[in-house]
């Protein structure tokens, strides 16, 4: 006998309610008194594009020659009232992001890279930069409740206007831009003291509710000779509403963010607890538009987690007509880039975690007004990466709209796609794969 | 188009729509024009960019003079939401009371309300100056940027809310002051910026010296959590 046999002991166990993000969180709050401030969007697992998959063609479906028959990819937005519809080679644009949270080397690069495919940028708060116009052959202005830099000789030079009402980060919220990057410039285009915070209010200033916005719509047509598209944009929180309101104030196109939209600076509670996922919002979109027989007339373009060739095969095929990109933008001009990790460790983060982008700090030189790292940011090069990455993501839609037989990227449809999980058939309104069972009132 | 007595030229919005007079104004690089019938119209006189002189005889709508550049516009009645919002030179006049919104997000020129501004009058102002012959309502010069805003009767609750680097004088009464917005001494400069104002406004008989000063305190320039209950 060598004495009492070892008792096993159970392994220590994290809670998953109490996660180390959880506990982390908890200690930097109790520690500082002030919520957390980040950049970037939702970062919780979501129900997402992933959970979709195309059949592709088999017997009953005919496939096209994946070399050589024709899929068309371009659109032509705003021709509901427009005189001057935007017509786009691909059906990927880039979201709207101010000069101001972004370097102007790096919405030079946003524009070099659109440009290069025939597609379009779009400003954001803070105005319009020569930078931006100069090489965006196609830029949609923002209308935005600050108004900073809202001028009529830049509405009229712009190529589309967008009325934001709201984006997918943050329904219902305004921003703060930390005084970090209020540079001489970036205030000086928003009439701001140097080095201050600036805040943008959540609401526009002279418009409340669709009856307004019916009116405002018409001032910035009268103002434009009615020849520039009018977008409206909404985060994603009430989208058949929102889409049937925006319809009936007169938009030509309507721009649907997700949650996962990205922005520049938002208290990280509500970026990750308000709001809705992008594929839960395109079905409610669309079945406004399809009620009020103005699908494909006023044209819907979706965001918010929009990755790859597939995700957008599965946004136009939920009935989108484009979609566009953030985030996945600046990745691919170099955000997060791992060969700035030693960079990003003196941060306290790592590639591919960094989000402070509201402090200015950004190693990749995007989100910064910092000369010294925005001058890393080469625009020639970036913007060809960013060319590339929309050259790949077209590819990958055509592969996808050639297998299920569609000669136009845009003919892809809901009868194509199946969900893995049951969440995801309610939302996206497609059959649990292997069954004919959609979830939900309306499902079959 | 016909010609009056005053030598304008004289559109008839009982006769063309608001399209069509839109047009030939914003095609003017100068002149005089008069506008009848406007009848409430939205959007009217809005987005000019030239010295022109337009008399509107009558009520307007929403936004009238929207994003005015260069142009004297005066509107002989009342003026619904966003008068001149945007406005970023010229003058636009109001003989009667305007809606919300009078001024909004101005980036320069001269508004002048003969009657009473509504709620929100200069909001998020960045350059404009406004000067109301009557009183304004509550939320005025809310995050009020730049420029100037001058109030010869009463202010509503919550005047300068948030505001930045705008000057508010008011010579009656205000109902309240909203967050980080001050009463500041009135000092002679101030008074002479004022009194040019009002002369410029067309008020040049009444004393500047009996405003008040209003501005920002600064306190929210930077975001503090000691200050979160002012937000």
């Amino acid at each position: 006998m060598t004495g009492s046999p070892k008792i096993p002991r159970t392994a220590p166990r994290k809670s998953a309610t109490f996660d180390d993000i959880t506990l982390s969180e908890i200690r930097r709050a109790a520690a500082t008194g002030i919520y957390d401030i980040r950049g970037a969007g939702a970062k919780r697992a979501l129900p997402h594009f992933d959970d979709l998959l195309f059949l592709g063609a088999s017997i009953s479906r005919y496939p096209l020659e994946g070399y050589r028959e024709t899929c068309r990819t371009d659109v032509v937005l705003g021709d509901r009232f427009a005189s001057k519809p935007i017509h786009l080679k691909i059906p990927i644009t880039i979201a709207g992001m101010s000069f101001g949270s972004l370097s102007a080397q790096a919405k030079e690069a946003l524009g070099r890279g659109a440009s290069a495919m025939g597609t379009s940028t779009t400003t954001g708060d803070g105005g319009m930069t020569e930078e931006e116009r100069g090489h965006s052959e196609l830029l949609v202005y923002q209308y935005l409740p600050s108004r900073y830099g809202m001028n009529p000789d830049d509405l009229r030079r712009a190529d589309a206007i967008e009325v934001v009402v709201g984006q997918g980060a943050k329904p219902g919220g305004g921003g703060m831009l930390l005084g970090q990057k209020i540079s001489a410039r970036v205030a000086g285009m928003r009439d701001l003291p140097e080095g201050i915070d600036q805040r943008s209010a959540c609401r526009h200033p002279d418009w409340t509710g669709p009856d307004d916005l019916e009116i405002k719509i018409q001032e910035l047509r009268e103002i434009t000779n009615w020849e520039k598209p009018i977008y409206v944009k909404v985060g994603a929180s009430r989208p058949y509403y929102d889409v049937a309101l925006a319809v009936k104030s007169g938009a030509d196109v309507v721009v649907l963010d997700g949650m996962q939209g990205g922005t520049a600076a938002t208290q990280d509670v509500f970026i990750e607890h308000v709001g809705i996922p992008i594929l839960s919002a395109i079905r409610p979109a669309v079945a406004a538009l399809q009620e009020l027989d103005m699908h494909r007339k006023v044209q819907l373009v979706v965001s918010g987690g929009v990755r790859n060739g597939a995700d957008v095969a599965k946004c136009l095929a939920l009935g989108a007509d484009a979609v566009s990109i953030g985030t996945a933008a600046l990745v691919a001009l170099g955000d997060n880039d791992p060969r700035w990790e030693a960079d990003y460790n003196a941060l306290g983060t790592t590639a591919g975690a960094y989000d402070d982008w509201h402090e200015g700090n950004d190693p990749a030189g995007i989100t910064t007004q910092n000369p010294e790292l925005a001058a890393r940011l080469d625009p020639v090069a970036a913007g060809q990466r960013l060319a590339n990455y929309l050259a790949v993501m077209t590819l990958e839609c055509q592969t996808i709209a050639r297998a299920n037989g569609k000669s136009d990227v845009r003919n892809l449809e809901p009868e194509d796609l199946v969900a893995l999980t049951i969440e995801a058939a309610a939302m996206a309104r497609v059959p649990l794969a292997g069954t004919d069972w959609i979830p939900g009132p309306g499902g079959r | 188009m016909s010609v009056d007595t005053l030598n304008h030229s004289v559109l008839d919005l009982g006769a063309e729509p608001v399209r069509a007079v839109n047009r030939t104004l914003q095609a003017a690089s100068g002149g005089a024009f008069t506008i009848r019938n406007p009848n409430g119209a939205h959007a009217l006189a809005c987005g000019l960019d030239a010295p022109v002189d337009i008399t509107i005889a009558g009520h307007v709508g929403y936004y009238c003079a929207g994003m005015n550049k260069h142009a004297s516009v005066t509107v002989e009645g009342n003026a619904g939401t966003g008068l001149a919002e945007n406005i970023m030179s010229g003058t636009v006049r109001v003989t009667g009371d305007a809606s919300q919104s009078a001024g909004a997000t101005g980036h320069g020129g001269l508004v002048v309300i003969e009657g009473d501004a509504s709620a929100r009058c200069g909001i998020s102002m960045k350059g404009v100056d406004i000067v109301v012959g009557g009183s304004v309502g509550h939320m005025s010069a809310f995050m009020a940027q730049s420029g100037t805003l001058a109030v010869l009767g009463d202010a509503g609750e919550a005047l300068g809310d948030s505001i930045y680097e705008a000057r508010l004088y008011v010579r009656g009464s205000v109902a309240g002051l909203g967050a980080d917005c001050v009463e500041k001494g009135m000092r002679a400069e101030h008074v002479a910026e004022l009194q040019a104002l009002l002369t410029r406004a067309g008020y040049g008989d009444v004393d500047a010296a009996t405003f008040r000063r209003y501005g920002s305190a600064r306190q929210l320039y930077h975001f503090k959590v000691d200050n979160v209950g002012a937000y």
